[in-house]
């Protein structure tokens, strides 16, 4: 059942007027895998993980989820799938409690809760991000990496059969790093499918089994990390832009 | 979420003493107070109605003068051939349908767009109306005669505003008054955990439009002589904006704190100086805009969280000593 | 025949408001729902400059113009500044500014009942016909048709082919951007907005001359123009255009085929067909 892929983004094209931001990209994601989706900054990164969660439609090609094509259709029935994401700037709901937060990410998505149920999954889903306890905290006066863990747990709520991270741990301190780190990995653990846009390359060398480089909108390799990132055309994509 | 709390009990037998109180009002006066209170009720069911849906969106509608005539006009056209209750059925479906169809067409997109489609909605529907009837009937009035008076129209009109209120509380607890929760926050992000935002909003304009279409009905035997112009006078429709704005859009509660100031402000004003309607709607406005943005209610709960942030800073004072 | 010209005549001056509300909405991103009582405020001075000083309407644009410049800029200073400013999105000047301009609706239409009452006006201006194959038109129709078209391409030349009107064009695409090229949007924004109401202003004063008016007949005049800006794109100046004399077109086609009570219906018909089909506008490109 392993080998089973759940997402296939086949030969996809995102054009904004004359610019290619994601130029006939192939690539799958098999079942409990989590790969890293790296490339330099304005690669077409994010453009992909829009595409993917319905922000965006293609311009041509296809996704499917688990065989459905998914691509063209509108993002809350994308959501209702199974597809859940965080968003690169952090986005809180600030007038709704942390828990409400979370329940958010309950009650209209894939698996579906109401009352009670929804309420005391968000309470374990927010001692699992670290948040125990703080469910009826405002979210206003939450720091930056509380802030995130709310996030991923909104995004967990919907026991999503496909989670996208957008650079979920850009911006963390050293520690933080540290514990974000283990939390993915024990998302893993659970056999959670993730797809990763990170720029942290230590994040993605320990986490993915697997990772996709894009460069200027298209894809130059798909492979094992430790392979992949030792290829000339990966490091000459990074070295030409400014960051790593 | 499914039980009642001491707080929503304590709520709810307020709410019946106070509806039970204000029902006794035709008992004592049949004359002027009578028919302001009709107007005040009158203006609380549009008003909560239209902050149904305007209040979680942001959305502002100045399509009640269309529903509002399509329920008189129900009245109108159907009173010698149909029971009453059966036309206030049919008004709200009526006002319901066209809420839904303006809905479908314009909440997809942003704002203006659908403030625009709604100016000028009433205007339409009363050419459309003189033109059907000019042309397929023998006359352009419709003369409504019941045997119900004030205190008749007052009395369904507070039963109407008992099931709005209701009904508002009702989608406040649900998924739906959840949903418009999230994406009065970020309707990106309630997108993407699920929500279909489009029909969320249609949902709760084809309420606020049927609520608003029926209190057009119950008014109908008050004109007695119905003709689209006066059906359809879209001053109804920024007076309902302004009141609403004026008490607040964030509480079921709020607009009644607009309602009563600017009906009888407005009753004083228009019989007294009829010409300067218009400067008063225009001012009333501008009021608040720049002085009250979040209503009276809004200003009571900053003077509020002020006098709390004072109080808490006190005691934190004295623990201190 | 003579629905095409009559039509393009009353779009030319739907043009002008249209673009008015264009630049004021587009640029300085205000959505004036007040600009069609300035509109009637126009048509009230050139009736006045005639009937008291005897000035051509036409010439009368000279004084009327640069008026409503000077009015247009001190009510972008005073009263839609400071909801710029406090706006922490454009959502919120949204629907700011839509109150804001309601109020202001009502001020000028109620100061004007005050003044003018409440009936219609009109007077005779270059009434006599003239001929354009083979039938009779009002020669003031003609003339305000001309007068509109020039204008209009008098704004087309400064918007497209002179410094400042550049300057205008980018604060429209992108504000913040605009500012970091040394733009000043503040002072571009009030230009714009009082531009604007200018443009409406002349479009006023042409109107009075073939149409005949009242205090309360602005908000329609507005949401005409609103609709035709919708139509031809936020900022695109050829859409305006061109949805105004399609709208000019259906209304009188509807009016002298169907029904004079049926060209709101007409309106929204196109309306409606624009939102559900081209909702960028007729020239907008699908979503940037």
């Amino acid at each position: 059942m392993s080998s089973r892929s759940l997402l296939s983004v086949e030969t996809v094209r995102k054009a904004f007027g004359g610019l290619v931001a994601v130029n006939d990209v192939d690539f799958s994601v098999k079942e409990s895998e989590l790969i890293g989706l790296i490339g330099p900054n304005g690669s077409g990164k994010t453009t992909m993980m829009n595409l993917i969660s319905g922000a965006l439609k293609p311009t041509s090609g296809t996704i499917r989820l688990d065989g459905e094509v998914i691509s063209g259709m509108p993002a809350h029935q994308i959501a209702r799938r199974g597809v859940a994401r965080t968003f690169q700037l952090v986005r809180i709901l600030p007038s709704l409690s942390a828990i409400e937060n979370v329940i958010a990410g309950a009650v209209f998505g894939h698996v579906r809760a109401w009352g009670d149920d929804a309420y005391r999954e968000a309470e374990v889903l927010l001692d699992r991000v670290g948040l125990g306890r703080r469910g009826g905290a405002p979210t206003g006066s939450m720091t930056y990496i509380d802030q995130k863990r709310l996030e991923l747990a909104r995004a967990l709520a919907s026991n999503p059969r496909l989670l996208l991270l957008d650079e979920w741990l850009a911006g963390l301190n050293p520690s933080e790093l540290k514990i974000g780190i283990e939390l993915i990995r024990d998302l893993r653990e659970d056999g959670r499918t993730i797809i990763m846009v990170e720029h942290v390359m230590d994040a993605i060398r320990s986490l993915c089994d697997r990772c996709v480089v894009m460069s200027s909108g298209v894809k130059i390799a798909d492979g094992s990390v430790h392979e992949v990132l030792s290829r000339p055309e990966v490091v000459t994509a990074y070295l030409g832009a400014d960051d790593a | 979420m499914t039980r009642l709390s001491e707080k929503e009990l304590r709520i709810a037998v307020l709410a019946i003493v106070g509806f039970a109180a204000v029902a006794t009002i035709p008992l004592f006066d049949d004359g002027y107070y009578l028919s302001l209170s009709v107007n005040i009720a009158l203006y609380a069911v549009l008003c909560t109605a239209w902050t149904l849906f305007s209040g979680p969106t942001h959305y502002i509608s100045l399509a009640t003068a269309a529903f509002f005539g399509i329920g008189t006009y129900t009245v109108g056209l159907g009173i010698d051939v149909l029971p009453f209750p059966v036309l206030l059925v049919i008004a709200a479906i009526a006002s319901g349908l066209l809420a839904g169809l303006v809905g479908v067409a314009t909440l997809r997109l942003s704002g203006v767009y659908f403030v625009i489609f709604t100016l000028g909605l009433a205007e339409l529907v009363r050419q459309v109306v003189t033109w059907l009837q000019t042309n397929f009937t023998n006359g352009v009035g419709l003369y409504v005669f019941t045997d119900m008076g004030e205190k008749h129209i007052f009395w369904m009109l507070l039963a109407l505003a008992a099931v709005v209120y209701v009904t508002g509380w009702l989608i406040n607890r649900s998924r739906l008054g959840f949903a418009m929760r999230i994406i009065g926050n970020d309707e990106l992000v309630a997108r993407h955990v699920g929500i279909d935002v489009a029909r969320a909003k249609v949902i709760l304009f084809v309420v606020s439009g049927a609520f608003i279409g029926v209190t057009g009905a119950i008014l109908a035997p008050r004109f007695a002589y119905v003709e689209p112009p006066s059906a359809f006078n879209p001053v109804i429709s920024f007076q309902v904006v302004i009141m609403a704005l004026l008490g607040g859009t964030g509480r079921l509660w709020a607009p009644l704190l607009g309602v009563i100031p600017f009906t009888i402000l407005f009753d004083q004003i228009s019989s007294r100086f009829p010409n300067h309607t218009s400067l008063l709607i225009g001012v009333a406005f501008m009021a608040i805009v720049y002085f009250l943005p979040r209503g009276v209610s809004g200003l009571i709960e900053d003077l509020r969280k002020v006098r709390g942030d004072f109080g808490s800073a006190a005691k934190a004072k004295e623990a201190v000593r | 025949m003579d629905i095409l010209i009559t039509g393009t005549v009353l779009g030319g001056t739907y043009a002008l408001i249209a673009l008015g509300l264009t630049l004021q909405y587009g640029v300085a991103r205000i959505m004036n729902l007040a600009n069609g009582e300035n509109l009637v405020l126009a048509c009230f001075c050139a009736f006045w400059l005639y009937s008291t000083a005897s000035i051509n309407p036409v010439l009368g644009i000279v004084l009327i113009a640069p008026g409503a410049f000077v009015l247009n800029w001190l009510i972008y200073d005073f009263a839609m500044k400071p909801l710029v400013n406090r706006a922490k999105n454009r959502g919120q000047l949204e629907v700011d500014s839509i109150l804001a301009t309601f109020g202001l609706m009502f001020i000028m239409q109620g100061v004007m009942l005050l003044v003018f009452g409440g009936g219609y006006y009109s007077y005779n201006f270059l009434s006599e016909p003239v001929q354009i194959l083979g039938e009779n038109y009002g020669l003031n129709r003609i003339v305000a048709l001309i007068a509109a078209a020039v204008i209009a391409l008098g704004l087309y030349v400064f918007l497209y082919r002179t410094r400042y009107g550049t300057a205008i064009r980018a604060v429209s695409v992108n504000p913040s951007s605009a500012s970091l090229v040394a733009i000043n949007v503040e002072r571009a924004s009030a230009f714009a907005f009082a531009l604007g109401g200018a443009l409406t202003a002349a479009a006023g004063a042409l109107l009075s001359t073939f149409y005949t008016f009242n205090s309360s007949m602005g908000v329609i005049f507005t949401m005409k123009a609103l609709i035709i800006v919708i139509m031809g794109g936020v900022g695109d100046v050829r859409g305006a255009v061109l949805a105004a004399l399609l709208l000019g077109l259906t209304e009188t086609a509807v009016a002298s085929l169907i029904d004079p009570g049926l060209t709101l219906a007409a309106t929204y018909t196109l309306f409606i067909l624009v939102l559900l089909f081209r909702p960028q506008g007729i020239f907008g490109r699908q979503e940037a």
